[in-house]
């Protein structure tokens, strides 16, 4: 549903994407297909313990077994200096603080040659008790993890030793006064459990050091310029003598934003000669890289009998995992996003424990962030018996409103994404009734998410069919190869498939930043126009030229050219200017940031096995504000592929430790994952309320959809059951006991 | 053929996308492991090394299996169809066709899974509900469609399949 009506020719169509034949047919090269002659094979040494000193790495009878060709270990590599740990998050030096963390590398002939090596590394230990929740390692005596650790508050450093090592802290308006005005204050605590974004290609790396001294690496990020820049810093190396090549990815949704292989792949293949390939188990891909946080938070509300929320007290305890970095931060804008309030005081902590670096998921720290407020605000609703979609409406967000860090909303679609959803057929129609055994419920959850602009490179070149090739820089996740090429065709009046959109390495195409935060639509896309309307200008220049008339005197209309009642296509001026020796290379770099933020808003129905506390979802619908959708089939795609890793976020997705802090559950048969049968058709109605700050309206889709999905499930089942659930997953033994405690 | 040992290696005869094909294979590697590493056919993919994600489903002998958990040996003298031998020279299999039509994938990396289960389920079942669809295909996970294009795409393709006859 278009709110803006524009009349666009490619835009907003759906073509077939560039790089779907080699889909569909097994022949698209991803970074786990990546092969070199005379390349070898690489494995990493993980360590068991979750917290232990590194006593001594004995790796002499690796070194000297057959077939191997070389060891790494944490000396190979230079101190990074304080603040990110790159280099330990690489390998470990001297202390581990998570299990899984890696140790040791060594590269043999042979995968399995290398797996086997590993067992001839000898590490000694000295193991300590480790932290697994942010109480415990917030708590006065708690044990320190990183000895060397302040809280940063703002830029300044405490005193004493922490495992806390960021306080954030964003306030606005009065909090106390709003309380005071409040006619009830509602207060709860939330949490939710560590989870994998669970992209089913593992972590890869084709490493080859030439004897020259350059550096190429083939793997697949989520941003091949992240990625060199991140080896440049882990091996202490020029960035100028790395060049990394952009291989297909197998889904990244944020973990594929940093080096986990790489900089020991090169390593090895420095040490052998030879090019050295290395790839994850799954189990390796669950305990050894970034997860998304587990979280408690602590949500105060106040509100008026009239359902106005007047104040907002909010509390985020991240897990940073095992050294700083959390997505605490972006929680802390979104947490109250989709309601605008006047008066809040939201505090963030990024704590230390010792589960595995977090890192980057889809919306990152929102839905963790998001859950305990529209939970809470579901409670609020049925304690003043106002519909939650009412209450929404009343207290959403819109333009003017101040956000947690003191910006100001411009045009949003918060107000038309929730009268969208009160217009849906899902709503207007009843839960229908359970049975004896089964309860339904029906529940609704709100998202906010900023989205991202930052840099993006795109090159378009003319050739002489009146085709365009486009080099774009951004990694290619989801269909953005074609959603950028359609903003370029749209700017140039061609057809889709007169262009052909590709990704050159970091050799060749300027600095583009990460595929994340739902930018590369938006940013890349805008790069894409900028390059056509360049290359427009230059075949205008040319053309001018070529009919010696001034630049003036051409017209340009979907996509043809005329001067004094002559007229030539897109095509044809191609060729005119080739034969004239004119070869035309449109370019640009932008750095936008006009990024709209989006909302959405889900709802989801319920119904929950009383015996066994099983939840199924009987239906489901996604909305959002998307500005313009420029490639529609895509973003219902983002919209349900969210939906479906959100509602595993709620009811089954963990990470099971035992008390030494070994994860129990590191496989696919247990880290539970939805399939196609635990999910129905998902229900997408697109809002679209053009960006301002985009020639084309777009906002950005990928991350939002991930938001509402824990807290319009929890919210069903609490009204399923007549219990709130406040702590996920809502697994069937959590729901079986939450029923219990009703009925004694 | 009857396989032999040389050096810790045994040789394989199979038949693959109807092409005879030899390998050698050491007895502990996996049949996506030979298809991968020793023949190229990278097509199917490592998601789980435990049959739970279907990313490298192949069809044996008529049969939908998991490669990561059939060893290489086992594959001599059978037939063997890989996401590599679903299209023909005549273009797109329906199902690939219909994939790109629905928009049935994101990242694509367990696209080849899907189609080569999606096909195996076809040939014995070519009427299908969207709950025998959704059965059969979970054991193919998706990280990125939340599954409904997959499954439209499924159904699409099925009722070409039976119009074309």
């Amino acid at each position: 549903m278009a709110v803006d009506e524009k009349t666009y020719k490619v835009v907003g169509t759906q073509p077939v994407r560039h790089d779907g034949v080699d889909k569909v047919t097994g022949r698209a090269k991803y970074g786990v297909d990546a092969s070199m002659p005379g390349m070898v094979w690489g494995k990493v040494l993980r360590s068991p313990h979750a917290r232990a000193r590194i006593k001594s790495i004995d790796t002499s009878r690796a070194e000297t077994a057959d077939g191997i060709l070389a060891v790494t270990t944490g000396e190979d590599y230079p101190d990074t200096g304080p603040g990110d740990y790159m280099d330990e998050r690489a390998i470990a030096r001297n202390r581990v603080t998570y299990a899984g963390q890696a140790v040791a590398a060594v590269a043999a002939i042979s995968a399995h040659e290398a797996e086997e090596a590993l067992r001839l590394i000898n590490v000694e230990y000295e193991t300590l008790p480790p932290i697994l929740d942010v109480q415990s390692a917030m708590a006065k005596d708690a044990p320190i993890i990183l000895d060397e650790l302040r809280t940063e508050t703002s830029g300044s450093f405490g005193n004493s030793p922490t495992n806390i090592a960021k306080h954030i802290i964003h306030e606005e308006g009065d909090v106390e006064a709003g309380m005071a005005a409040a006619d009830h204050v509602f207060e709860r605590s939330y949490t939710t459990s560590m989870v994998h974004q669970g992209y089913i290609e593992p972590h890869n790396a084709l490493a080859y050091w030439n004897p020259d001294g350059s550096l190429v690496v083939e793997s697949s990020s989520q941003g091949h310029f992240g990625i060199r820049d991140d080896l440049s810093k882990v091996l202490d190396y020029p960035k100028s003598k790395i060049r990394v090549i952009p291989a297909e990815i197998g889904g990244g949704f944020g973990g594929k934003t940093t080096v986990y292989l790489e900089p020991l792949a090169a390593v090895l293949s420095r040490k052998s000669g030879r090019p050295v390939k290395m790839t994850m188990n799954r189990t390796e891909v669950l305990i050894g890289t970034g997860p998304a946080s587990g979280a408690h938070t602590t949500i105060c509300l106040g509100v008026t009998n009239a359902g106005e929320i007047t104040a907002a007290k909010i509390e985020l305890a991240f897990e940073a995992g095992g050294y700083p970095g959390s997505a605490v931060g972006a929680g802390c804008l979104c947490a109250i996003g989709p309601y605008g309030i006047k008066n809040f005081r939201i505090d963030g902590y990024d704590v230390i424990v010792n589960k595995p670096k977090s890192h980057a998921y889809r919306a990152p720290g929102a839905p963790q962030a998001e859950f305990g407020v529209d939970c809470l605000v579901d409670e609020i609703c049925e304690a003043l018996n106002m519909d939650p979609l009412e209450f929404r409406h009343l207290n959403a967000t819109k333009q003017g409103d101040v956000r947690a860090d003191g910006t100001k909303y411009h045009t949003i679609g918060n107000i038309e994404t929730v009268e969208a959803a009160m217009a849906t057929d899902h709503w207007k129609t009843s839960l229908g009734e359970g049975s004896a055994t089964k309860r339904r419920g029906r529940g609704v959850g709100s998202g906010y998410w900023m989205n991202g602009g930052g840099k993006s490179s795109a090159v378009a070149r003319l050739n002489e069919d009146g085709t365009v090739t486009l080099l774009e820089g951004s990694m290619d996740i989801g269909g953005t190869r074609t959603s950028t090429a359609m903003q370029l065709a749209e700017t140039l009046g061609i057809a889709i498939d007169q262009v052909n959109p590709i990704v050159p390495d970091t050799d060749g195409i300027a600095f583009t930043g990460v595929t994340g935060g739902s930018r590369v639509t938006f940013a890349t896309g805008w790069a894409a126009i900028e390059a056509a309307k360049d290359l427009q200008a230059q075949m205008v220049s040319g053309l001018s030229d070529y009919w010696d008339v001034s630049s003036d005197a051409i017209a340009v209309d979907q996509g043809a050219f005329s001067q004094n009642g002559t007229t030539i296509t897109f095509q044809e001026a191609a060729a005119v200017l080739h034969d004239d020796g004119q070869e035309i290379v449109g370019k640009s770099t932008v750095e936008p940031s006009g990024a709209g933020n989006t909302f959405a808003l889900h709802i989801a129905d319920v119904e929950v096995d009383l015996e066994t506390g099983k939840v199924d979802i009987l239906r489901y619908t996604a909305l959002q504000d998307a500005g313009t959708a420029i490639y529609p089939p895509y973003v219902e795609g983002q919209m349900e592929g969210g939906v479906a890793q959100g509602v595993g976020w709620a009811l089954h997705e963990e990470y099971v430790y035992d008390e030494d802090g070994r994860m129990r559950n590191s496989s696919f048969l247990d880290y539970r994952m939805l399939t196609s049968l635990d999910i129905p058709m998902i229900e997408t109605v697109i809002v679209e309320v053009p960006n301002p700050g985009h020639p084309y309206g777009v906002r950005g889709v990928g991350e939002v959809p991930l938001v509402p999905p824990l807290a319009a499930v929890a919210n069903a089942i609490s009204q399923a059951i007549g219990v709130r659930i406040r702590d996920l997953p809502a697994s069937p033994h959590k729901v079986r006991a939450a029923i219990a405690s009703s009925t004694q | 053929m009857a396989t032999e040992i040389l050096s810790g290696k045994v040789h394989v005869q199979t038949t693959i996308n109807g092409e005879s094909v030899d390998f050698l294979a050491e007895p502990r590697e996996s049949l996506l492991e030979v298809l991968r590493d020793h023949l190229g056919l990278t097509g199917a993919k490592e998601g789980c090394n435990n049959g739970n994600c279907g990313a490298c489903n192949v069809i044996m002998d008529g049969r939908l299996v998991n490669a990561c958990c059939v060893l290489g040996v086992e594959a001599a003298d059978s037939t063997i169809e890989t996401i590599e031998g679903v299209a023909s020279p005549e273009g797109l299999h329906p199902l690939q066709q219909s994939f790109l039509e629905n928009a049935a994938l994101q990242c694509g990396v367990c696209t080849p899974g899907f189609i080569v289960s999606a096909k195996a389920l076809l040939e014995t079942n070519p009427n299908p509900s969207e709950y025998e669809v959704r059965w059969w295909l979970a054991g193919n996970l998706c990280r990125c469609t939340g599954y409904d294009k997959i499954v439209k795409a499924v159904l699409q393709a099925a009722e070409e399949m039976r119009t074309e006859g």
